[in-house]
């Protein structure tokens, strides 16, 4: 078998097979629906991947809660200075002191989209979206708060 | 089938009418050379339009969308943007040679064209050498090819002019076998007289085996010779930025450009008037109302036809297959191509010796 290919004739031939396989695969390719994506104009059924890195967001429920307890793990986690914590310490009613998130300030303009935040990130809190069109005419509205207003940390129901 | 050569005739005997013999010759030069020109200059914007929509539908993409219509107008802003360019001339270049190149190639694309017959009776050059010609006129390009590597002072050009003459001379053996396979068929060399041969068949059915390998062979031997890819490494972007033409910019830039594009549709306009019937219809023995049916379609129309297949045949090779390197080039033509076009040309002699073509 291994023969076959070293001749002459038997070197021809596999290239003219693996020429028409070529072909054969190119011209597959020719009538296959396109893949462009004509921007400006599908913007309303644009539809962008899964794993696409648009914007860092933190997502709300319904009741306007959540998951950030403000450990600060994704602003030690950003290499670029991107993320602030802020955080403040209040006393719950049954007498303990407890941390909770003040505001997220996430700057856009900085953000390298290297997504070490939402992994570090051990509640899940943040995660990016699809949104990518970010451009502003004025920097500090790069600027954002992440945390809606009034929000608050959703609490662990106690198991059993 | 409408005879063009009945107008050409007309215009000559009512110019000698009224003029003497030499002035009348004189404007039917002018008349066909502004004819050459502007028909070369559109089908150069359409071939190119042509290669970026089908590169782009090769590559799964839409190609040119947004200068009007489908893109339809995309060339011709080139075209614009091209003619209003500063034309640059290197330091310590050779300027005679630099400025000379660039006119060779397109003089010698120019005389090629003129050897196609677009329809019956309106071919611009046809003699009883015709084929001759054609390959004598086409190896001139090679010459402007080699002028601009040396002209411009630069090594990437010197490069890309060498592996281009070494490709070209190479592979201008195999075309010319291969289309003499074609003349031993016909038994003539004048591009007329090889289309009134076809008349009941085109040669590649005529022909069968032989006919089909040297067409074959010819658009790989043609593919070369016009530096198009698999065979592009004279102008291979990664190593040799553009090759012969990295200096030129601005018209001169365009009339390589042009005549890159222009030797490609030349290639498949000799293939498809040697291989597959030129201006003549398809015609299939014994069914006569098909034929006649065939026959109200006008000959440039199925010259036209015919050529943009072959050219679709040769995109679809380019955006297929990887660049060569120098030596697999060179190798295959000497290793390969050319001993399989003499035997085919042997094959074919043999097989007109006994008769065994239809």
């Amino acid at each position: 078998m291994n023969n076959e290919h070293n001749t002459y004739l038997g070197l021809v031939f596999g290239a003219i097979k693996t020429l028409l396989i070529g072909m054969k695969t190119s011209i597959k390719v020719y009538f296959r629906k396109k893949v462009t994506e004509q921007y400006p104009e599908n913007r309303k059924e644009l539809k962008m991947f899964d794993r696409f890195r648009g914007t860092l967001t933190m997502p709300h429920n319904e009741k306007n809660e959540h998951h950030c307890i403000a450990c600060g793990l994704c602003q030690i986690a950003c290499p670029n200075d991107t993320i602030k914590v802020i955080s403040k310490n209040i006393e719950t009613e049954d007498g303990k002191k407890k941390r909770i998130l003040d505001r997220y300030e996430y700057n856009l303009g900085s953000c390298m989209f290297c997504m070490l935040c939402v992994n570090a990130c051990p509640h899940d809190a943040i995660t990016f979206d699809q949104d990518f069109e970010h451009a502003v005419f004025d920097k500090s509205k790069l600027i954002l708060k992440l945390n809606h207003e009034g929000s608050k940390v959703e609490e662990k129901k106690k198991e059993q | 089938m409408f005879d063009f050569s009945i107008v050409t005739n007309w215009v000559h005997s009512t110019l000698t009418s009224v003029m003497p013999e030499g002035w009348a010759v004189l404007i039917e030069c002018v008349v066909i050379a502004v004819w050459i020109i502007t028909l070369y200059a559109l089908l150069a914007i359409a071939l190119i339009y042509m290669e970026r929509k089908v590169c782009g539908f090769f590559q799964c993409r839409l190609g040119p969308n947004r200068v009007g219509k489908w893109g339809c107008f995309q060339v011709f802003a080139d075209v614009l943007k091209m003619l209003t360019k500063e034309i640059f001339n290197p330091k310590n270049a050779d300027q005679f040679l630099y400025n000379l190149a660039p006119f060779l190639v397109i003089i010698a694309s120019f005389l090629t064209f003129s050897c196609l017959p677009i329809n019956k009776g309106a071919s611009i050059l046809d003699f009883n050498v015709g084929v001759f010609f054609l390959l004598a006129a086409s190896s001139i390009g090679v010459l402007g090819i080699l002028l601009a590597g040396w002209g411009s002072n630069n090594k990437y050009s010197l490069i890309g002019a060498m592996r281009s003459g070494a490709q070209i001379v190479s592979y201008e053996l195999s075309a010319g076998l291969s289309i003499m396979t074609a003349v031993v068929l016909t038994g003539t060399m004048s591009f007329s007289g090889i289309i009134e041969y076809q008349a009941d068949g085109w040669l590649i059915f005529k022909g069968h085996i032989p006919a089909i390998i040297a067409f074959l062979t010819y658009l790989v031997a043609g593919n070369a010779e016009c530096n198009r890819g698999p065979f592009d490494l004279p102008e291979a972007e990664s190593e040799l930025t553009a090759g012969y033409h990295t200096e030129y910019s601005g018209m001169h830039f365009g009339f390589f450009y042009l005549a890159e594009y222009l030797n490609m549709f030349i290639i498949a306009a000799v293939a498809a008037t040697i291989f597959l019937g030129g201006w003549m219809p398809l015609h299939i023995g014994g069914l006569d109302g098909f034929n006649a049916v065939m026959d109200f379609i006008p000959g440039f129309v199925w010259y036209f036809a015919k050529a943009f297949f072959v050219v679709f045949l040769l995109m679809w090779i380019k955006w297929t297959f990887p660049r060569l390197r120098i030596d697999q080039l060179l190798s295959f033509e000497w290793k390969y191509l050319m001993p399989l076009c003499m035997a085919n040309l042997l094959l074919m002699t043999l097989m007109v010796v006994f008769g065994l073509h239809f």
